[in-house]
């Protein structure tokens, strides 16, 4: 199995804590003059997303975590599992809800993610930073109001709800910030 | 600035040029400090044929290509053991200024290769090394002149931020005091099982808990430390015994390291031989221990006390910085 040494700690380096997952968050190095040192390190869990301290002697060994990302394709859900593929194999894999969590409203087919692996499993799923998405339902706006103020809720092909101008009609593809779920523009239909 | 602009910056110094031009006056000024009271500025040799043994110092090795073929040789880890065999050859008082390497992580507040100021003091024990570690302080200007630099002892350190008696505290009481303070290890062993000996639990305790606390004083001396914890420093008998050892902290940053200097080469053989033992058990690099301070050891040491000073971190202080590399001209990074 493999190991890192404490010496090779650094932010972004993936190891096993109680049989979880963790990313190494922040690594700080203390030392009494004389004496054991020791690595005081930050540490996320990639499963539950909860942050600890953990208190290494330097010198001492933990085992790695088989953690690797990748990007795949969404295919579809059957409802208990999302389906992601690798476009390079083709080889195909599902993700429970957990992994999937937040991002199942943002799942859009064909959509490129970035899936967490752990040894082979999805840990989670992430969608772009922006999506492009269709209106499938709004109230109709006021034609010819472009000012954008106060705006309306508007229901996409994925059943998420944001908050568009008034001028935006059924049908138009926008462009979606998925980190705060708020409206960025209108897509140009080439 | 992005990733390749930071890239080609690498050659730029790691320090701004005001903060070299005041490590300059720092170190004319201490040059001076010493002149004055007729300590001698020596210059011992930073490659040596011995190492350092201590079990949590590791030294960078090299070889030397001779006649006789190749040989062993160790960067020095500080100036220590060159000085006492001058100190035992009678060369009273003396002072230098060096780089010393330790093959550790760099950090925030560890550079591999860091200047030391290093001197001992024949006749003077170590609190009255304490006084003038505090006088030189004084004259870099870095503490009022009329004022005291407050000094504490291990145990009342403990005591007073832990609420634990370091001395009398059994294995047992330092891990509930780990817990309560709601440190985390590495190993969660709560009996004799745990892999923390009793004073690495108070290493943690004194760098998770206390130091963190130390922050607010300028500048604190903690003295007599557990005599498990007293590498060269003699030990004191009593109840309990303690190590005549001193340490300098400036805003809970560890500047300086003092002993009340062991002085017996055989307690000083066997100090040596269990450290050899130990890095032997836990596979650690093998050291040529100093034979020759051994030897100088035994001609006779002056009773002295010595002390071994960080002046990078003094600098980083001085000059307002909170990351080594900010006082040190090519951080290890970019060297």
């Amino acid at each position: 199995m493999a190991s890192y040494s404490t010496s090779e700690f650094k932010g972004g380096l993936k190891i096993m804590l109680d049989n979880d997952p963790y990313v190494i968050v922040e690594n700080d190095i203390v030392k009494p003059g004389k004496g054991q040192a020791f690595n005081r390190v930050k540490v996320r869990n990639l499963k539950t997303g909860r942050t600890i301290d953990r208190t290494f002697k330097s010198g001492e060994s933990v085992e790695a975590a088989d953690v690797m990302e990748t990007s795949m394709q969404y295919l579809y859900t059957d409802g208990d599992f999302w389906y992601f593929m690798d476009p390079d194999t083709f080889e195909q894999i599902g993700a429970g809800e957990a992994a999937v969590a937040d991002s199942i409203k943002w799942l859009k087919e064909q959509d490129m993610c970035e899936v967490t692996l752990w040894d082979g499993v999805p840990l989670t799923i992430s969608v772009p930073n922006f999506v492009e998405l269709t209106v499938t339902e709004t109230d109709p706006g006021l034609k010819g109001d472009t000012s954008g103020g106060g705006g309306k809720p508007a229901t996409f092909e994925t059943g998420v709800v944001v908050r568009v101008p008034l001028f935006i009609q059924i049908g138009e593809r926008l462009k979606i910030d998925t980190r705060t779920g708020e409206y960025v523009s209108r897509v140009k239909e080439t | 600035m992005s990733e390749d602009e930071q890239q080609s910056a690498m050659w730029r110094p790691s320090a701004d040029l005001a903060v070299l031009r005041l490590r300059a006056e720092l170190l004319a000024k201490i040059r001076h400090f010493f002149q004055d009271r007729q300590v001698l500025e020596v210059d011992t040799p930073a490659l040596s044929h011995a190492g350092n043994p201590d079990i949590y110092i590791e030294s960078f090795c090299t070889q030397y290509e001779g006649p006789e073929g190749l040989q062993q040789l160790y960067l020095q880890t500080s100036p220590e053991f060159a000085m006492k065999r001058l100190l035992a050859s009678g060369s009273g008082s003396i002072y230098q200024i060096c780089k010393a390497f330790r093959n550790e992580e760099s950090s925030r507040l560890h550079n591999p290769e860091f200047t030391m100021i290093e001197w001992y003091r024949p006749e003077f024990d170590h609190h009255q090394l304490m006084l003038e570690v505090e006088d030189l302080i004084k004259y870099l200007g870095l503490f009022a002149a009329d004022q005291t630099i407050q000094t504490i002892s291990y145990q009342d350190l403990f005591q007073r931020f832990a609420s634990l008696d370091p001395h009398s505290a059994t294995l047992a009481e330092c891990q509930a005091c780990v817990i309560e303070h709601d440190i985390h290890l590495s190993d969660t062993g709560t009996d004799e099982t745990s892999t923390y000996n009793k004073d690495m639990l108070l290493a943690v305790i004194l760098t998770h808990v206390i130091e963190p606390e130390l922050k607010q004083f300028p500048f604190v001396f903690v003295y007599d430390y557990p005599a498990s914890q007293a590498s060269l420093a003699k030990i004191r008998q009593g109840q309990p015994p303690v190590a005549e050892r001193f340490e300098l902290y400036g805003k809970g940053i560890e500047l300086a390291n003092g002993f009340n200097e062991l002085t017996d080469n055989i307690e000083q053989h066997r100090r040596f031989t269990q450290d050899l033992k130990t890095r032997k058990n836990r596979l650690q690099k093998k050291i040529d221990i100093d034979h020759n301070l051994i030897d100088a050891l035994s001609e006779g040491l002056p009773a002295c006390a010595g002390v071994a000073l960080g002046f990078d971190r003094l600098l980083m202080l001085a000059s307002g910085k909170t990351i080594l590399k900010e006082a040190v001209t090519f951080s290890f990074d970019r060297a």
